[in-house]
């Protein structure tokens, strides 16, 4: 994230000005890496993240492969690991396998990568473009400041998952389609902190001083105003993944999301979970790979926030 | 303060009509076929056809425009004609007497299934949102009184778990550990339905003979008995009373537990604000026993943001209660819903998105007069 912001600075000014504004980020890493939660948060996500890199090569078997030949484990076998003290003549799972004989520790490690895949599209686009809509409204103001926020209004008036549902069927089924819904769902939120953010920055002297220099609107907003409205974006997109990542698993849970045969964790979850009384392994691994990245994704954003809000200064 | 409260309505009207636009819409450009979605695949066009006129739904959606098997086709011929002859006017003038017509797959009035699965959802939500502020206030008030203590510490390790745990693993593990794990101890629970299987509920109606009754009374006592622990409470079936809230437990801590965990965060540090104001100080300095000083000076003030974050709970809950709903094994308006949007019943999606969005804008109006009435500042602000 970082990176990203000096980049843009960079790209405004000359050297001096880039490396000025490397020193306080800099500053804001280390503090940042001194915080439990927040490391805590990024060895999750490195994890998971290194999981779903090499889920090929980690993974024993094929995601979609049917165990079921001679030899092979068969249908919702129970894990067997010979150095446990498995017997030696049946075959080796790590986690056993599921309702179509598949390899569950595969299934779950390819599941991380379409979680994360997932987790960071969706967050990235809704960010996007519900900061973009509240920068203008804050900066704009007036009319066009009050439509956009009535529009926002509407959207926070339905519970999140019950809107994201309707768009998802009205996109289709799939886990594009589901991404979609959700970034749609979740555009509101960063509108309302972007536009929060700008109208507190709009009205600072610097901001007067350059607009009197004869910097463009244009350019006020871009290079003036953006720069330093960003912090609270930055924190709320991290905890943003994590909210992203439940609610794509939700609808793929409901059957909108990601379908068979393909490995996702909403969806492994939504086919066996009639099971869980009697094989609750089958349906608590991918459950608990699910909550470990959100967990992940919320640390490091709790974390950013306490490293980045003065407010919270203590 | 009158003038606060009409002002805040005001100000709701035009999202609750952009709320009536998008329901519609929403519901209409939902690809599929309703015919095909409730009859089945093999509906035959003729029967489809007349399908669609007995809903409706051969008219244009607003002037000129209309739904067909393919998509949708703009015949600029037919817009004067089709000026106030459309789904759309057909839809506000119902939506204005309050008529909310008839569930395409169910054929029944979308009143009369609200009052069969509306009342299981509000008390799923209330015990939840129970559940969540009782014990996320007291662990919020906990932790910041003994800020830092492994209680603290514990506690918001909990409270991030709490918010990054799905509901739906959060249920599943429920049931496993509740039902199968614990069974046999007096702490098992039943694992999913509304009652034990057999257990009826005996409409209030029938309990006190009034069942000559009629009209909307009627819908009202309807509605009111379907929310079985009341029902069980006032007809003094204590045993009943009993089965429906264990069955209730589950769903309700499932449903409840991300609202819990932001309670008690924004309890937290809203009291540890103010436990830093000069006033809190002055209350120390004057020799009270810290004790009053948190009860009778901090707790009040500190209070006020978790009102509204209480009130903003009820969007998450109605969320999680279509995923909690299809854990448990229970027929409420959240899965209703999600049924209706997979079986494209246009008549039960509009109805119910739109008693969920404009109940989740009343509560909110509720919620930020009740803000202005304790908080002073607001209402001359």
């Amino acid at each position: 994230m970082a990176g990203t912001l000096t980049a843009t600075d960079g790209a405004s000014g000359d050297g001096l000005a880039t490396a000025r504004v490397a020193g306080p980020w800099r500053d804001k890493l280390r503090m940042l890496l001194r915080q439990r939660s927040a490391v805590i948060g990024l060895i999750i996500i490195s994890i998971l993240s290194f999981a779903a890199l090499f889920a090929d090569v980690i993974a024993p078997h094929p995601p979609n492969k049917a165990l079921n030949g001679p030899g092979e484990p068969g249908r919702r076998a129970q894990p067997c690991v010979h150095l446990l003290g498995c017997p030696a003549d049946q075959p080796q799972t790590l986690l056993g396998t599921d309702g179509n004989s598949r390899d569950l520790f595969s299934r779950t490690l390819h599941g991380a990568r379409v979680s994360l895949v997932v987790g960071f599209a969706t967050a990235g686009l809704a960010v996007l473009i519900g900061s973009t809509i509240g920068a203008i409204a804050g900066f704009a103001a007036g009319g066009l400041d009050n439509g956009l926020m009535r529009v926002m209004d509407v959207m926070l008036a339905f519970p999140a998952l019950v809107l994201a549902i309707a768009i998802a069927s009205t996109l289709g089924r799939g886990l594009l389609q589901s991404l979609i819904a959700v970034a749609i769902v979740s555009i509101p939120i960063y509108a309302r902190v972007m536009r929060a953010s700008v109208l507190s920055v709009r009205g600072l002297d610097y901001v007067t001083a350059s607009r009197a220099l004869g910097e463009t609107n244009r350019g006020l907003l871009v290079r003036r105003v953006l720069p330093n409205a960003l912090t609270p974006m930055i924190v709320v997109g991290t905890l943003g993944i994590g909210t992203a990542v439940l609610e794509t698993a939700a609808l793929s849970f409901l059957g909108l999301g990601m379908q068979p045969p393909d490995a996702e964790w909403g969806a492994m979850i939504a086919s066996e979970f009639n099971g869980i009384l009697t094989r609750p392994l089958i349906v608590l691994v991918p459950g608990f790979a699910l909550t470990l990245l959100v967990v992940g994704f919320n640390l490091l954003g709790d974390g950013l926030r306490d490293t980045l809000d003065p407010r919270l200064d203590r | 303060m009158t003038r606060y409260i009409l002002r805040r309505l005001l100000l709701s009207i035009p999202v609750l009509l952009g709320i009536v636009l998008v329901v519609f819409f929403l519901a209409r450009v939902i690809p599929g076929d309703p015919c095909r979605a409730s009859l089945g695949e093999h509906a035959t066009d003729q029967i489809c056809d007349a399908f669609n006129v007995r809903f409706g739904l051969d008219k244009a959606i607003i002037p000129g425009i209309y739904k067909t098997r393919g998509g949708f086709d703009l015949i600029p011929a037919d817009i004067p004609a089709t000026l106030l002859d459309n789904q759309f006017v057909a839809y506000l003038g119902r939506v204005v007497t309050g008529d909310l017509g008839d569930s395409i797959k169910y054929g029944r009035p979308v009143t009369t299934l609200l009052a069969e699965r509306l009342p299981l959802t509000i008390e799923l939500a209330l015990y939840a949102l129970l559940f969540a502020t009782l014990v996320g206030v007291s662990l919020g008030i906990i932790s910041a009184i003994r800020r830092n203590s492994p209680v603290d510490v514990g506690t918001m390790a909990l409270a991030n778990l709490g918010v990054s745990i799905p509901v739906f693993v959060l249920g599943l593990v429920l049931q496993y550990v509740f039902a199968v794990v614990l069974r046999g101890t007096p702490f098992a629970l039943p694992p999913s339905g509304r009652l034990t299987a057999g257990v009826q509920a005996t409409p209030l109606a029938e309990a006190w003979g009034l069942e000559w009754l009629g009209g909307p009374l009627r819908g009202l006592l309807d509605f009111v008995s379907n929310i079985y622990t009341f029902n069980f409470l006032v007809t003094l079936r204590f045993d009943l009373l009993g089965d429906a809230i264990v069955h209730m437990i589950l769903p309700a801590i499932a449903l409840g537990t991300i609202s819990l965990a932001i309670i008690a965060r924004i309890t937290r540090s809203s009291l540890l604000e103010v436990l830093g104001l000069d006033y809190t100080r002055t209350a120390r300095a004057k020799g009270l026993a810290e004790r009053t000083v948190v009860r009778r000076h901090a707790l009040r003030n500190a209070m006020l943001p978790v009102v509204t974050i209480v009130g903003l709970q009820l969007g998450t809950l109605l969320g999680g209660a279509v995923l909690t709903e299809s854990i448990f094994n229970l027929t409420g308006v959240g899965r209703t819903l999600f049924e209706a949007i997979t079986g494209r019943d246009y008549v039960v999606i509009q109805a119910f998105t739109l008693i969920i969005a404009v109940g989740f804008v009343v509560v909110n109006l509720v919620v930020d007069v009740s803000y202005a009435w304790l908080d002073p500042r607001i209402r001359y602000s």
